[in-house]
């Protein structure tokens, strides 16, 4: 048993404050968890309390930030990179949050426009906004840029990247199948943690087509950085690209068994800007 | 003459129900606040004997019905065979309503008298209701006793690093919580991967005596195969939902659960009682796994109830508002619900606990959940989930903190649960009346990361 008779005063506590430390602090040095934080009677401190009312702001702030998609539409093309500007079947974004089955229908007049282009691509690139329009200001320009570099010793086809307001992840199946591509390839915002509010996820589906369920796609997530960093994600995607066409297939079956001296494409990979 | 076409039971129950996005989005909700209040009327007036004919989803189909009408207690029912849905709502805010009685009633009520006895409460009825049911279960403590209010330790960590999860835990037990079980989220599912951590953490309540269970949060069937490889399992968890179909999209049946929990109990872990399911649920998961049979969210979790109390859990937690706005559209959506699944779960006679939670994309925020997590406590909620800061780092989250669990406490004068709260005292993190200390810092449960690796 311990001494539970010692007195209970800490040393390192400032006298005047009212707050009661936790002596196990060092403790963190193994978790992000949000641990020892003290109490004021068994309260939280205040100054805990406003980082997490902070956090949650930029998480909520990710979630309704306004998409900026011809930023995205612009930065891809000094890249020399074409792209079409989409959106779902979505009104708003009060509609995104409550209707997912109309994010993953496309609007009329984006189906047009994707009728209007050739068909039969190898692949398909897709950007969304989807839970986080920061992941994807932040992360969706560069991962495109050197994942295309990265790919283009492949000889695979690459279509037009579609740039989708609203979107949810299903709404490449249709793109996809528009477009005649074999392979889909869906960039989204994922749904904002509290320390992670930029984090974007990354699709992939073999002969996508409307009403493909998701255990036939992969994933790759959390890809941001202080996350999985840009340049890992990219290699990630390039190994399941190539896994997908020699498989033919994507989801269950193409597990990720990626060796940890992987080259994409047989190459040294193009790093993110 | 022909009489006017009464409306089918399910289409009643669901205009019935208080607005929520996720009836919306399913097409079921009323299209009006007065087509609404009007189907609470009509619904008020139903026979509770309609239910026992009249199957929300068919029998034939679905095993969940058929546990529901054959599992029927028609002796119990007796008291209230005679009531419509509105006079049990009444009857059950008198005092002739008491403990004994309800607990006495529970076997006699489906999930669907319940649920429309539900929606016709406001919040008031809701939480004196559920305040008055007793459910007390047992494993290595005593959870659910009146005065006392408990606490999952829930110590996630994004990649299981074990260190990691015992400094959560650590944080958790110097806060007092941890009695109603000390349960991990894995990141990974694999075997070899759920059966380090349940030794882990057998490795902790052993080592410190502490009169708690554990529990890896997988599938029933790692779980299955983990005991067969002989890990120190506790609990078996699964999540469960209201119709077949819904459970099947889980991967469980009702056989499949009866094995899982013979195959637990075998195991004779328990020290002062043998319950040993931890069942998770939550609104809007038939819808979210197209298997509603166009029966509203509310009513088919009220029938996930009926799943649950048929292998005698020592917990069910309605994981509330973690399924997003398109179920449970705002702070005020998830207050209710949270609200009506506690009641709803008491009066089936379950060990009801709640995650008052919210994700970043819901309209919610920290007062919503103090909210509802003070009405719940109000109401006798069996134990909420605890949380270092709240915020769960692998879920993506936010659910209730050890603070919060403090703060009830502190507030209403609760206790954990008894052998537990014994404990506290001895290692010096609860005073006899129950109010935290100051951890000494040669205190020896600050090395239980120690060694851990």
């Amino acid at each position: 048993m311990p001494d539970v008779k010692s007195p209970v005063t800490d040393p390192i506590a400032d006298q005047d404050s009212p707050v009661t430390p936790d002596p196990w602090a060092d403790l963190t040095r193994f978790t992000a968890a949000r641990i020892a934080l003290g109490r004021c009677g068994s309260s939280l401190p205040l100054a805990e309390s406003l980082r997490f009312k902070l956090d949650h702001a930029r998480a909520r702030d990710a979630v309704l930030a306004p998409f900026r998609q011809g930023e995205i539409a612009a930065r891809l093309a000094e890249a020399g990179i074409p792209s079409l500007e989409l959106e779902s079947a979505v009104a708003d974004r009060n509609e995104y949050l409550t209707r997912p089955d109309k994010g993953r229908t496309l609007s009329p007049r984006s189906r047009d426009i994707l009728q209007g282009q050739g068909v039969g691509h190898d692949l398909c690139l897709v950007i969304a906004d989807g839970l986080s329009s920061l992941a994807i200001h932040q992360n969706a320009v560069p991962f495109v840029r050197a994942f295309l570099a990265s790919m283009a010793p492949s000889g695979l086809s690459v279509g037009p990247v579609s740039v989708v307001r609203h979107g949810r992840v299903a709404v490449a199946d249709e793109i996809g199948a528009l477009l005649g591509a074999r392979l889909s390839v869906m960039l989204i915002g994922e749904r904002p943690g509290l320390s992670s509010p930029d984090s974007m996820g990354v699709y992939l589906t073999w002969s996508p087509r409307p009403g493909t369920t998701d255990e036939a796609r992969n994933c790759i997530s959390n890809v941001r950085r202080g996350g999985l960093p840009l340049a890992e994600g990219v290699r990630k995607l390039c190994y399941l690209v190539e896994e997908a066409f020699r498989m033919q297939g994507s989801g269950v079956g193409l597990k990720d068994r990626m060796a940890p001296g992987y080259l994409p494409f047989g190459r040294e990979p193009a790093l993110p800007e | 003459m022909t009489a006017t076409p009464r409306p089918p039971l399910k289409e009643l129950l669901a205009k019935a129900s208080p607005l929520r996005s996720g009836d919306v989005l399913a097409g079921l909700a009323a299209a009006t606040e007065e087509e609404r209040v009007r189907a609470q009327m009509a619904l008020a007036d139903v026979p509770l004997t309609r239910f026992l004919h009249e199957c929300v989803v068919p029998y034939e189909e679905d095993e969940v019905t058929r546990l529901i009408i054959d599992g029927h207690d028609a002796q119990a029912f007796a008291p209230v065979s005679s009531f419509s849905v509105g006079q049990l709502r009444d009857w059950l805010l008198t005092d002739a309503a008491d403990a004994d009685t309800l607990a006495a009633l529970a076997p006699g009520l489906t999930p669907e008298m319940v649920a429309a006895a539900s929606k016709l409460m406001r919040l008031q009825d809701l939480i004196l209701v559920a305040s008055k049911c007793r459910v007390v279960t047992r494993f290595r403590n005593t959870i659910g006793l009146p005065g006392t209010f408990s606490v999952r330790l829930q110590p996630n960590h994004p990649t299981d690093d074990l260190k990691g999860i015992a400094a959560s835990t650590l944080d958790g037990l110097c806060y007092g919580c941890g009695d109603a079980v000390i349960g991990v989220n894995p990141a990974t599912d694999s075997l070899d991967n759920i059966i380090r951590i349940s030794e882990m953490l057998d490795g902790l309540i052993t080592r410190y005596g502490i009169p708690t269970q554990s529990c890896v949060l997988t599938h029933v069937t790692t779980t299955m195969e983990a005991i067969a490889r002989g890990a120190p399992v506790d609990l078996c968890f699964q999540s469960i939902a209201g119709t077949q179909q819904a459970n099947a999209s889980f991967g469980v049946s009702l056989a499949l659960l009866q094995e899982a929990l013979e195959a637990t109990r075998s195991l004779r872990r328990g020290t002062v009682g043998n319950n040993v399911m931890y069942f998770e649920t939550g609104q809007g998961s038939a819808l979210s796994a197209g298997a509603h049979h166009g029966v509203d969210q509310q009513t088919l979790e009220v029938r996930a109830y009926a799943v649950a109390r048929r292998f005698e859990p020592l917990l069910v937690n309605t994981v509330v508002g973690f399924i997003g706005p398109e179920y449970l559209y705002n702070g005020k959506q998830i207050l209710r619900a949270g609200l009506e699944d506690h009641c709803c779960g008491k009066l089936l006679g379950l060990p009801m606990g709640v995650d008052v939670c919210y994700t970043n994309h819901a309209e919610a925020d920290q007062d919503d959940m103090d909210a509802l997590l003070t009405l719940l406590a109000t109401a006798g909620c069996t134990f909420i989930m605890g949380i270092p800061g709240a915020d769960d780092i692998m879920l993506n989250y936010q659910s209730t903190s050890f603070h919060d669990a403090a703060y009830v406490r502190r507030l209403l004068d609760r206790k954990p649960a008894p052998e537990f709260a014994a404990w506290l005292e001895a290692v010096g993190v609860l005073d006899p009346r129950g109010a935290l200390v100051p951890m000494s810092p040669g205190n020896r449960l600050l090395a239980l990361s120690d060694g851990i690796n």
